[in-house]
């Protein structure tokens, strides 16, 4: 079965929260064939930011469409604030929030009508003040008045996040919520998402940016070709599989990796000239090794000219991930 | 149970995109209505005989006032739901928590809405060329009611099934247009001699035409049942079509 997977040192879901989301074996099949999800199974838990990883094609926008209604999925189940998503969707509908990755709205009209059009949508009473405080907490007070068209991507992006908060969303859907913008922006919005999750919205967001999920979330999963591959915690995950990796540059070339340091996970590389450690999990152990792996080198009168050291990147396990699948496919 | 608010915010937030485009919306089809009005109803008019005793300038009233509910109803409600399909902000009345019936309410409605202001508009300016009078004013207006009501079905129809602005086009331009002109607008179909007048009782604009100058003049061409029958049968086709597209999500949700 294709559902969540979580690694050992995982927190345990019992000492938790009920989930606010809860999806079990989803699968979307479109009429071509297309297998979008399969068999997917995730709990979101209350407060917490989760980011989605994956490739294109990898069914992470096909899986939050499913929930907010855009998707007609095959079969699986949805449940959302412990109810059932099927019996009870407007109930659910109208605590979700969705930030689509396409930039889409009537964009001769003016930001502050949008926002008001947003809430009343979601069947909301008006409330000036609420939206003023949107507008205001995504620097778009002073834009309120203007068309959609005359503003910039950025600030068109923000339009998208303040019309999903309008109507006070439990759970806020993010679909690459900073794909086109410049690295200012994506600092900001990482700053306006913080914001969001210290004021208890639930926050999934899909993105192509590791760095991001790096930098926000709390838990990582990871989807390819519809099937939800992993599901941990980012720092669990970061210290299960992350790897350090370092390189020294030996003045004198060796033959075969001397004794001293068989007990390391060390190879020789470019005929000999550099010593290459893999090891290590993520959390500090790693750098140890590298320690004394230098301290030996000294005591064994090798010398070196450079050490290069780096710790794998979310980036790299996701990789490590995707490729591993897809060698499994073959 | 019918979400109210979120009905008044799709019917107000498409008359505000009426608003915005007043001039086109609203001056286009009232200028060229008018001069339909001074064509055949001051200029040719003059010199047409009274048509079951109705003055030509009067009798073409109905038809001309229908030609525009028609035609408005069915591109006001399809332009209406094809616009946010293709600027892509579809997405958030699908993940809204809103119904076939809200989504309908809201935007046929307001379809309607607008045909039936610009109909009384015309309504009006037609009495600067010609003079008539409403033998049942009570029935006319339930009557455009329901017009404008089973062709704003058939507009969003339309936009769901467009998939480009040419095919919005099509059906009111190809097919909507020429029946209206076939269907009696400038004539009685009594006018005709066989086999055209068996032919013009196949087009089924014919009936709604002359339901309309049924209200108008108290006589027309067929009678003003069989025209109140054919349109309500019209609208529960339309309606039913339109639950089928709700059912299935074709158009809609992947």
């Amino acid at each position: 079965m294709t559902g969540e997977r979580s690694l050992p040192g995982a927190v345990p879901a019992e000492d938790e929260a009920p989930p606010i989301l809860q999806i079990d074996g989803l699968t979307k099949r479109f009429a071509g064939g297309a297998l979008a999800l399969d068999n997917v199974s995730l709990q979101i838990r209350p407060g917490e930011i989760f980011a989605l990883l994956g490739p294109n094609g990898a069914g992470k926008t096909t899986l939050i469409g499913a929930v907010c209604g855009l998707v007609r999925p095959t079969s699986g189940r949805i449940q959302a604030f412990g109810q059932d998503a099927r019996r009870h969707w407007r109930a659910m509908r109208g605590r979700i929030g969705l930030v689509p990755q396409e930039l889409g709205f009537d964009i001769f009209d003016t930001v502050w009508r949008q926002v008001r059009y947003s809430r009343g949508l979601f069947g909301r009473s008006p409330a000036a003040d609420l939206l003023e405080e949107v507008l205001r907490s995504l620097s778009l007070w002073d834009k309120r008045d203007a068309q959609i068209r005359t503003l910039s991507g950025g600030m068109k992006r923000r339009v998208l996040i303040a019309k999903a908060l309008a109507h006070e969303p439990d759970i806020l859907f993010l679909d690459e919520p900073t794909a086109g913008v410049d690295v200012e922006l994506r600092r900001d919005m990482w700053r306006q998402i913080a914001g969001l999750k210290a004021r208890g919205v639930t926050i999934i967001l899909t993105t192509h940016y590791l760095e991001e999920a790096e930098e926000m979330a709390d838990r990582i999963g990871i989807m390819h070709r519809g099937r939800l591959l992993l599901v941990d915690d980012k720092r669990s995950m970061m210290k299960r599989l992350g790897r350090t990796e370092a390189r020294f540059t030996l003045i004198r070339p060796l033959g075969a990796v001397p004794e001293p340091l068989a007990d390391l996970p060390v190879e020789l590389v470019d005929g000999g000239r550099v010593l290459l450690y893999r090891g290590g999990d993520g959390a500090g152990r790693g750098r140890e090794h590298v320690a004394v792996l230098a301290q030996r080198l000294a005591e064994m009168g090798e010398r070196f000219t450079a050490i290069e050291q780096r710790e794998s990147s979310l980036e790299d396990i996701f990789m490590q991930f995707v490729d591993a699948e897809g060698t499994r496919a073959c | 149970m019918l979400n109210t608010r979120s009905t008044w915010a799709i019917y107000t937030n498409e008359l505000a995109r009426f608003r915005r485009t007043v001039f086109g919306s609203l001056v286009a089809p009232v200028l060229t209505t008018s001069l339909y009005f001074i064509v055949f109803g001051a200029a040719i008019g003059g010199r047409m005989d009274a048509i079951d005793g109705v003055a030509y300038g009067a009798f073409i009233v109905p038809g001309l006032l229908m030609l525009t509910l028609l035609s408005e109803s069915t591109s006001n409600a399809s332009f209406g739901i094809y616009m946010p399909r293709f600027t892509g902000s579809i997405y958030e009345l699908l993940s809204a928590p809103v119904g076939a019936t809200e989504i309908l309410l809201g935007f046929v409605g307001a379809a309607a809405t607008k045909s039936l202001v610009l109909a009384a508009i015309i309504l009006l300016t037609a009495r600067l060329f010609v003079d008539y009078s409403i033998a049942h004013p009570v029935l006319a207006l339930l009557y455009v009611v329901l017009i404008a009501t089973a062709f704003s079905l058939l507009g969003f129809l339309l936009g769901i099934w467009a998939e480009g602005f040419e095919k919005l086009q099509l059906v009111p331009l190809l097919i909507l247009t020429p029946l209206t002109f076939l269907g009696g607008t400038f004539y009685s179909i009594g006018m005709l001699a066989e086999p055209w007048r068996m032919a013009a009782m196949l087009n089924p604009i014919v009936y709604l035409v002359s339901g309309l100058r049924w209200t108008f003049f108290g006589q027309a061409d067929v009678p003003f049942a069989t025209s109140l029958l054919m349109t309500l049968g019209f609208l529960a086709v339309c309606a039913g079509a339109v639950g089928l597209v709700f059912r299935t999500g074709w158009r809609l949700r992947s």
